[in-house]
């Protein structure tokens, strides 16, 4: 009896201590981040910020629809303090739901182009990022085939089994959206469906894919234009290369990373420190030097061997249309593309 | 056998008791009671969370289910089920007689490294036969002299199954070696002499006796396949558990909720099959006189097969694993801007799985006892609940956690209790199946010697029983540990921000395509798996 006695009391000690742990835990710690940027491209950056500042961040890294619904989800229960996210259509999305900060004027008015700021000023893009085709030369050669003029030629038999995609990634999910506006859904229904149709070989993310077409696994792949350049930086004999479709194709669309405040953060001055922080020089030169994106301030220049942004023909569109995420996975999801 | 003890305790033969457990008194009996119900509470709350979620979805949710496209993730599940568990019995039958019945040359070697495949999680095996296997991979470079440009690749239904029967196949292996040695070679001399051929009594006689191991160790794989999320995210392979995540990705939680119970459906109708077809009817020895060790069977020029077979094995689960990780080790270039420590990712996966075994344990200990009093009822259900986490993916458990303490308590969300309470209820069954076995299996005698030699109750308890009992719990533990640590989908959902494991970093490495990250946690996590593995099989006597 006696055994059995102090057992339930060593179990009930540890089964309060259990619960007890959080509560004691918790005080105001450090600045939440939820990033919908992979962590190999913001993390460094992110780091860097804390040491400069003082300020301690914590970062919870996902899909940025994934990290967008889940900031959905938790409503006013969400830990976050600042959301960064891969695509303005997320950052829309949080906006429109009255779940975000408005930012002041001085920040908002580091990015020149209005086309790359919230109109009504709840989140401000930190760089931008152009949709591209990237392939591998020799394979196309291989394959006999010409570029595509545009990204609805992918459908084209000639290209079966020939192209990735990452069916689920945000830039793309914006980018399909992109044609919902613009060519409506019934298009861009038959066009999934015809990309599906063509065995279109799916990835989980961009990175992946530039992989696959170095390697030759597919002859090329819908990806953002910077995935690239990573790979260049580490092998210079890389011949895979980029491919911008031309005549502002709905293929070539510009999108921004982009950074928001939560409106329900309990630390609001050092959440729009971050922001600043990522607008300023330094972080805009990280941007373009280590990411190889394009910088959104007037001050900083791309460095990599790129066509200008102003340069690239693009669909004439307001990047707040493309809030409804939803609407595209679901679509997405219809056209058998996940099957 | 420990691994058979995931299986609902009414398969299992009956067994005689401790006695000293067995005389509890009343008040011992109601306290375990008691502390079983505070567990089966929490057990509970996933399934409740998920019903309620989905009832949420009303009618929407049943014409959700009704879809093609849900059909058509059913239609998957069940191919993909039943093509992996037929290729891991393929493996197991031969794989259990030539290390069990033969003469093969370095048997136990082979034993060992065929049941490795045991401690490489599924999403590695996949990502490295990715690379192997894959359209420009290894292979093809080997076949390249021979005008071989590209191979048709893996990914989908065929790599999905050819992962899953490889790492499922010990869960079929292991059962059935142990019914292998365990048949009585005086029912086959009883058979020959009735006038039964060698192709008669193996038919007639060896298999009926092997047949409950079979289609225990079959269930098992089967519920592995149908839980798995790694190999099916890794081969992008729309099985149930895939569709889940991808709903949870976009925080559908409705739709995801719906799938969910599909599929804990799905487990459900199996194990009532398997039960159906386990049946009735005795095949082992009544009254008395030993039963006979059985002749081993001398292979003679089918050695060599045999060895093959065996070499193809080891070099499915184990080798190309491990090889192609060290070639991402010393050949890839791109090199990933984030570094963790070792040290770190080594500490948080180790102490996490540590902690999550001994409170499993702890949890199971109320239910492994009251378990052996299963005759009555109230018992019998408090046991067959805690059960649930057999029918539960882990993906499915913290799906629910998730949604639960989000909305409802706040202290837990994204911090470490939530996470171990997800692994705690995943692998409780586990734990109460070790635990229980490990009472099981103590001569009641012993401790009848130790009471006439004058010990007291209590005496008898901590001098016999317990010291008896203790390898076998640390084996339990040991093998919580091991699924613990490579558990991925629970710990990519339900982990703290910025709380890193083995399993997370080689998730998120495979996600950005740094393979050359993936190899060190990789290799890792293997060598402590193994460490693991050893100390069950030693425990469990399977290697000696």
């Amino acid at each position: 009896m006696l055994n059995f006695r102090r057992f339930i009391t060593c179990l009930v000690i540890a089964l309060v201590c259990l619960a007890a742990a959080p509560s004691l835990a918790e005080d105001q710690g450090p600045l939440t981040i939820y990033s919908g940027r992979n962590e190999s491209l913001i993390g460094p950056i992110l780091a860097q910020f804390s040491a400069d500042t003082g300020i301690e961040v914590e970062v919870l890294y996902g899909g940025t629809s994934a990290v967008a619904n889940q900031i959905l989800t938790e409503g006013e229960n969400s830990p976050a303090d600042v959301f960064i996210a891969q695509d303005g259509g997320a950052l829309g999305a949080l906006a429109a739901a009255d779940m975000l900060h408005k930012l002041p004027d001085a920040t908002i008015g580091r990015v020149v182009n209005p086309a790359f700021v919230s109109p009504t000023g709840y989140w401000v893009g930190l760089s931008g990022r152009a949709r591209v085709f990237v392939y591998n030369p020799e394979m196309l050669a291989k394959a006999g085939l010409e570029l595509p003029e545009s990204i609805l030629d992918l459908t084209d038999e000639a290209w079966s089994g020939l192209v990735g995609w990452a069916p689920t990634n945000a830039s793309f999910v914006a980018n399909v959206t992109a044609m919902r506006v613009l060519l409506g859904a019934e298009e861009t229904a038959a066009w999934l469906a015809g990309m599906t149709a063509n065995g279109v070989i799916p990835y989980p993310k961009n990175t992946p894919i530039v992989q696959a077409t170095i390697d030759g696994e597919v002859v090329g792949g819908l990806v953002n234009h910077y995935y690239l350049f990573r790979f260049l930086a580490e092998d210079p004999d890389i011949t895979a290369r980029l491919h911008f479709f031309p005549g502002g194709d709905l293929g070539s669309l510009i999108n921004v990373a982009g950074a928001a405040v939560l409106n329900t953060t309990d630390q609001p001055y050092d959440a729009l420190a971050l922001v600043d922080y990522l607008l300023s020089d330094a972080a805009q030169e990280y941007f373009a030097q280590s990411a190889y994106e394009y910088p959104l301030v007037d001050s900083v220049e791309p460095v990599v061997d790129l066509p200008a942004l102003a340069d690239i023909e693009t669909p004439a569109l307001d990047l707040s249309d493309l809030a409804d995420l939803q609407g595209t996975l679901a679509m997405i999801e219809d056209s058998g593309a996940l099957d | 056998m420990q691994l058979m003890d995931v299986i609902p305790p009414r398969l299992r033969p009956h067994w005689q008791y401790p006695q000293v457990l067995s005389r509890w008194q009343f008040g011992a009996e109601r306290a375990m009671q008691l502390l079983g119900l505070v567990v089966v509470a929490v057990v509970m709350i996933p399934i409740g969370v998920l019903v309620l979620r989905a009832a949420g979805a009303g009618t929407e949710g049943l014409d959700y289910l009704l879809r093609p496209r849900a059909l058509r993730i059913i239609g998957n599940s069940v191919s993909l089920m039943l093509a992996a568990t037929a290729l891991a019995t393929a493996i197991a039958l031969p794989f259990a007689w030539l290390t069990a019945r033969c003469d093969l040359p370095g048997r136990r070697l082979w034993l060992a490294l065929g049941l490795a495949a045991m401690v490489i999680p599924s999403y590695l095996v996949a990502v490295t036969y990715s690379e192997a296997l894959g359209p420009r991979g290894i292979l093809q470079g080997l076949l390249e002299p021979f005008g071989v440009d590209r191979l048709p690749g893996i990914k989908g239904f065929v790599g999905a199954t050819l992962v899953l029967g490889v790492v499922s196949f010990p869960y079929i292996a292991l059962p059935l070696r142990a019914a292998i040695l365990q048949c009585d070679r005086s029912l086959e001399e009883a058979g020959h002499s009735l006038g039964l051929g060698s192709w008669g009594v193996f038919r007639q006689i060896t298999v009926p006796q092997l047949r409950p191991a079979l289609s225990t160790g079959m269930l098992l794989a089967a519920l592995y396949i149908l839980s798995d999320f790694g190999a099916v995210a890794v081969m992008q392979y729309n099985a149930f558990t895939r569709a889940i995540f991808l709903q949870t990705e976009s925080f559908r939680m409705d739709k995801a909720s719906l799938l969910a119970l599909a599929l804990i459906f799905m487990a459900l109708a199996l194990l009532f099959l398997q039960a159906r077809a386990a049946g009735a009817g005795r095949r082992y020895r009544i009254g008395s006189g030993a039963s006979r060790q059985l002749e081993i069977i001398r292979l003679g020029k089918w050695r060599y097969p045999a060895l093959l077979f065996c070499g193809v094995v080891a070099l499915a689960g184990l080798v190309i694993p491990v090889v192609v990780l060290f070639s991402w080790l010393v050949g890839r270039q791109m090199s990933n801007p984030v570094q963790i420590p070792l040290s770190q990712l080594t500490g948080n996966t180790v102490g996490v799985s540590v902690v999550a075994a001994l409170v499993v344990s702890l949890a199971a200990l109320p239910l492994a006892l009251l378990a052996m009093r299963r005759a009555k009822r109230i018992n019998r259900w408090l046991v067959n609940i805690a059960y649930a986490g057999n029918v539960l993916p882990g993906i499915v458990i913290a799906l629910a956690l998730v949604a639960f303490a989000s909305q409802n308590l706040l202290s837990l969300y994204q911090t470490l209790p939530l996470l171990i309470l997800g692994y705690a209820v995943r692998y409780l069954p586990l734990s109460i199946g070790a635990t229980e076995s490990a009472f099981a299996q103590i001569n009641p005698r012993y401790e009848e010697a130790g009471r006439s030699m004058g010990l007291g109750r209590l005496e008898v308890l901590a001098r016999i029983t317990v010291p008896l009992a203790r390898g076998g719990i640390l084996a339990g533990m040991a093998l919580v540990f091991l699924n613990v640590m490579k558990e991925l989908p629970s710990t990519l959902i339900l982990r703290p921000i910025g709380f890193r494991t083995f399993a997370t970093r080689i998730w998120s490495a495979y996600d950005e395509a740094f393979l050359a990250t993936i190899a060190v946690p990789g290799l890792a996590l293997i060598l402590v798996s193994a460490l693991a593995l050893l100390i069950v099989l030693h425990q469990e006597d399977i290697l000696d």
